[in-house]
């Protein structure tokens, strides 16, 4: 008899993609594999181009692969279609952006409240408010996005991302458009919220300084997996 | 359900849906007013055009009417009155005189004014009703022609009547103008005295009936399936040829006004809602990556459209309510002294048709934007796939034509500026795309500024397509309703021109004819055309005998039971138009017949048919070798069927003329009758007024709508401009950081305005050239003369107000700091 706890929550088989590009077919991710653990942290490291978004990207079922496949807590991500995907990121995802990704018409609350709301959440204004206070934008709630600063709406992003308590959170380049003193403080945030909430975070990140903060490292190469530590 | 309800609060507080909401209660607003607004003028011109038959309804019949019909009448409301008519003689000492006898019950007139007088030329006073049992009134023709005073004592049949007044004006004294006789009018109460209706005499028994819209529409429904033989209903529309013309004229410039009002709103919702769908593909994307499937979005967005599209449309329906009150309350007394109340209806209309439009244009992009790739999220450059939803454009296509056509309010006219619409927008856009690809290549060579300004045009390909299909369509509009609108009232009224003939003589012998024209130059009033007039019964088409059973309407019946009107004349008069054939030439055949275009439709008579004429008892056939149009409201003289001289003036003849008598020489008409006693001299100087009140009406009405129409194009160079604001804004910043100085930026967006404005301005010129002239053409049945200033006012226009326009919805461009622009839109 298996013990769920101990299965991976994410695991990779043979993943490939390729497109086509004026008549020429370009590999971009070539035969990965690897598992993660329920609770790990996992950083994916490479230079640019080296298909590291593109992976998060499949790894969220945001993107169908060439070949191969993906297993979320169990789940053949690419035998669901579009909207089994979008339900399996509702139940058991989080994501954060590069360009944090707030709606511009909606105030920091209601960002925050929205993945709530989707799932029918009935407390949602009182989670959201608090996960806010939580990461010290408590007296910024009813601010648009556009008036806050970069730091300021990552957290929000952040904020948005773990309020479902996801069982796995997605983050692609969290500090890419932060200074590197604000990049430090997100990312402090991201590892306290990851230990508080037992979740298990799987992030992109050009910065060495986020990467050694996470227990394994997968670097990529043109599309391979060319070493893990 | 409540998060998309959650979810459009908060877009709406955000300031979000303002332009999409804007568009649609401008729209909605201007529909419903317009609507409204000629929905009452529409009805008070009804009712008053209904007091030309004394009634809004009335059941004619050659019979005693069945009193069933008057009692389901009063039993609904319904006020009624009776009348009858018979031909008879009056005697009057040694003098009798043929006359037209009128009886009518106390009721009478149930619409529009009786007046009288106390003696044969004094004052004339307006009276409620008729003569009192036991007298009689007659009109000033008889009391000429017998020498009649009022306290004198006339014979009718066995009964002796007291004279009591001179009749002045009889509301509905019209009609078939070639069998009047002087009018004796007396009580009905009286008619039995007379002992003159006997079995077979040639009586016409009238019901008259007045009441609301709806119960007289009831009343005709009930009695319709109940009318014997020799019975007919008759409303307005079903009398009165000249008043019929000016009524649906009158209705083609509102409709035509009402369907400006729908494009224009169209336009503004389409830019609007494009606009926000384009705003929310980052949004939609993100709720996608964040679990919400498709159908889900499908459904948050469009109940937030429905509720948006439905509180906006409840409120511009309002404000329209509100406006024509505003309207009807400015124009007291230049309009109809009282209009009715305004119904519902328009308000469930606007509602409907701003639900519609919306719906028309949002869900087709709504279908195609849900399908945006949740990846967006991570590469900006993704956007939703190609589209091949053909069937969903179809149908918004479609939607939006149903709503045109329904607003036209005649199938004709909707089509015409459908296919006028869809053809300005086929050849706007291949013009545009030339034209944009011509400055695609001319900006290489341009420097600074015009490089930027033209280069934005250019690489906004279909956004500048869109604003300048956009631009040129309201444009094309509002001039439409300036300028085209004036030169097409001008030709209306020119139709009735201030001298046109408001009199007109018959029974003219032929030897009088030259002794007529000396006493018209005699009294220096320009001497009239004289018509020759022969009467005859149709009496075969292609050799078929024609019976009037053959022909299932009851006017038609009519129509061929009574004798023709048939004239003769080597020349076209120069107001007839053609329709179908060619005019005689001298030398060919004389058996050719030209006839009017509405009788032989009536008549169902074609070029080529062979029309057989009984004329006192003689056999005269002729070909049908062209059809005409005749402009019933012109005040001409005119006949259904006009032959060569040669076919005809064998036949006995009288002639006929009509003539314009200046204000203040009726005494003239006395003198004319003294010197020509046998003449017959009929005054349609009254209905010359009714039309031109219509006229004047309409005119005033479509003034107004047109301040609606305006706003709502207003909206709509708006709403274009503000399709590429954020798009400006970043760019401006960038350009900014790149350390361009604001006056730059303003001149490459005034280059770049003007360009589109100019563009949009030749398009719309010649769009509402064409229009124009087409609905001159086809719908209005009026000349056209094309107008220049069409095109320096469209152009100019253009150019000067679009660049206003777009530097004023765009001012924020220049003032916006970069750093918080580029933050925003990055």
């Amino acid at each position: 008899m298996s013990d769920l706890s101990v299965l991976p929550i994410v695991s990779v088989d043979q993943l490939s993609k390729q497109v086509n590009h004026e008549n020429t077919h370009l590999s971009i991710l070539h035969d990965i594999c690897f598992d993660i653990k329920t609770g790990e942290s996992v950083a994916i490291v490479g230079a640019s181009g080296s298909g590291k978004s593109t992976l998060l990207g499949l790894l969220a079922g945001l993107d169908a692969p060439s070949s191969g496949g993906v297993t979320i807590q169990g789940q053949a991500l690419f035998n669901l279609d579009e909207d089994g995907r979008a339900a399996l990121r509702g139940r058991c995802m989080g994501f954060v952006f590069q360009s944090f990704q707030l709606l511009p018409m909606l105030t920091a609350l209601e960002n925050v409240m929205l993945p709530l709301e989707l799932s029918g959440s009935p407390d949602a204004r009182q989670r959201a408010a608090l996960i806010l206070e939580r990461v010290g934008l408590g007296h910024r709630t009813a601010h648009y996005p556009r008036l806050l600063s970069g730091g300021e709406q990552q957290r929000v992003a952040i904020a948005r991302a773990f309020v479902t308590e996801p069982a796995l959170l997605l983050a692609d380049e969290p500090t890419g458009n932060l200074d590197s003193a604000t990049g430090a403080n997100i990312i402090e945030l991201l590892f306290t919220l990851n230990r508080e909430r037992g979740t298990t975070l799987l992030l992109v990140t050009h910065d060495a300084a986020l990467a050694q903060r996470c227990g394994r490292t997968l670097h990529l190469d043109a599309g391979r997996l060319v070493a893990t530590s | 359900m409540k998060l998309a309800l959650r979810l459009l609060v908060r877009e709406w507080r955000a300031g979000e849906l303002r332009l999409l909401f804007g568009a649609l209660l401008v729209a909605v607003a201007a529909i419903t007013t317009v609507s409204f607004f000629t929905n009452r003028v529409q009805h008070a011109l009804n009712s008053q055009t209904n007091q030309l038959l004394a009634a809004d309804l009335v059941l004619i019949a050659d019979h005693p009417i069945a009193a069933e019909f008057a009692a389901q009448a009063a039993s609904t409301g319904m006020r009624v009155a009776h009348t009858l008519a018979f031909p008879s003689m009056v005697v009057s000492g040694q003098n009798n005189q043929f006359v037209e006898v009128k009886a009518v019950s106390p009721a009478y007139p149930l619409r529009g004014e009786l007046s009288a007088s106390q003696a044969l030329f004094a004052p004339a006073e307006n009276v409620t009703q008729g003569p009192q049992a036991g007298t009689a009134w007659a009109d000033a023709r008889l009391m000429q022609m017998m020498g009649l005073k009022v306290g004198g004592v006339i014979a009718l049949g066995q009964a002796r009547l007291t004279l009591a007044a001179v009749i002045q004006r009889e509301p509905d004294r019209a009609g078939d103008f070639f069998n009047i006789a002087p009018r004796l009018m007396v009580n009905i109460a009286d008619i039995p005295s007379t002992q003159l209706i006997q079995p077979g005499s040639r009586v016409g028994y009238r019901l008259l009936i007045a009441g609301d819209e709806p119960g007289i529409a009831a009343f005709r429904a009930w009695a319709s399936p109940r009318l014997e033989r020799g019975e007919r209903i008759e409303g307005i529309g079903d009398a009165r040829p000249e008043i019929r013309a000016a009524m649906e004229r009158a209705q083609r410039y509102l409709g035509l006004a009402a369907l400006v009002s729908a494009i224009l709103a169209a336009v503004a919702i389409a830019l609007a809602g494009h606009q926000y769908l384009a705003r929310h593909l980052d949004s939609c994307a993100v709720l996608r990556c964040l679990g919400a499937n498709q159908a889900r979005l499908f459904r948050i967005y469009l109940l937030q459209f429905v509720v948006l599209g439905f509180v906006a449309s409840l409120l511009g329906g309002l404000l329209g309510l509100g406006g024509q009150a505003l309207l009807a309350e400015m124009l007291r007394g230049r309009i109809v002294s009282d209009l009715p109340a305004p119904s519902l209806f328009p308000l469930l209309e606007g509602i409907s048709i701003g639900l519609l439009l919306l719906l028309a244009f949002v869900l087709p992009p709504l279908l195609h934007m849900i399908k945006v790739p949740p990846l967006r999220v991570m590469r900006r450059d993704l956007g939703p796939p190609q589209q091949h939803g053909l069937f969903t454009y179809a149908f918004g296509a479609l939607l939006v034509a149903t709503v045109l056509v329904y607003r036209a309010g005649e199938i004709k006219l909707g089509l015409y500026v459908l296919a006028g619409l869809v053809g300005v927008l086929l050849v706007g856009t291949i013009l545009t795309w030339v034209l944009l690809q011509l400055l695609a290549s001319v900006r290489s060579r341009a420097r600074g500024v015009w490089f930027y300004g033209l280069a934005n045009v250019a690489r906004r390909r279909a956004t500048s397509l869109l604003q300048i299909l956009g631009f040129a369509l309201g444009l094309m509009a509002l001039l439409l309703l300036t300028l085209v609108r004036n030169d097409l009232f001008t030709s209306w009224q020119s139709a009735l021109p201030v001298d046109a003939p408001n009199r007109f003589l018959i029974n003219i012998q032929p030897d009088q004819v030259g002794a007529l024209e000396k006493f018209f130059q005699g009294q220096k009033l320009t001497t009239p055309t004289f018509y020759p007039m022969v009467r005859g019964r149709l009496a075969a088409i292609n050799d078929q005998a024609v019976q009037a059973q053959d022909y299932p309407e009851e006017r038609t019946r009519r129509l061929v039971e009574r004798e023709f009107n048939l004239s003769w004349a080597a020349q076209p008069r120069a107001d007839y138009r053609l329709t179908a054939g060619q005019w005689w030439q001298a030398g060919q055949a004389q058996d050719q017949l030209s006839v009017e275009e509405g009788i032989a439709k009536t008549l169902n008579i074609k070029l080529g048919d062979r029309l057989s004429y009984d004329i006192a008892g003689t056999q005269v056939q002729g070909r049908v070798t062209s059809l005409r149009k005749v402009q019933w409201d012109g005040m001409q003289v005119n006949f259904f069927v006009i032959a060569p001289p040669a076919l005809l003036q064998t036949q006995p003849a009288t002639y006929i003329t009509s003539f314009h008598l200046p204000v203040g020489q009726e005494a003239l008409l006395n003198q004319l009758l003294r010197q020509f006693p046998n003449l017959t001299v009929i005054d349609v100087a009254a209905i010359i007024g009714d039309v031109r009140m219509i006229m004047d009406q309409v005119s005033d009405a479509v003034s107004f709508v047109f301040l609606f129409t305006l706003l709502a194009g207003l909206v709509v160079l708006y709403a274009a401009v503000l399709a590429t604001r954020h798009e400006r804004l970043y760019e401006a910043a960038v350009m900014r950081t790149l350390g361009a100085r604001s006056r730059q930026l303003a001149l490459a967006q005034w280059i770049e305005f003007a360009t589109l404005g100019t563009i949009s301005g030749v398009l719309a010129a010649t769009g509402a050239s064409i229009s124009a002239w087409v609905l001159a053409e086809q719908v209005l049945h009026i000349p056209y003369a094309f107008n220049t200033w069409v095109w320096v006012i469209g152009v100019a226009g253009g150019a000067g107000g679009i660049t206003l326009a777009g530097l004023v919805a765009t001012r924020s461009v220049l003032r916006a700091p970069p750093l918080g622009v580029l933050r925003a839109y990055q």
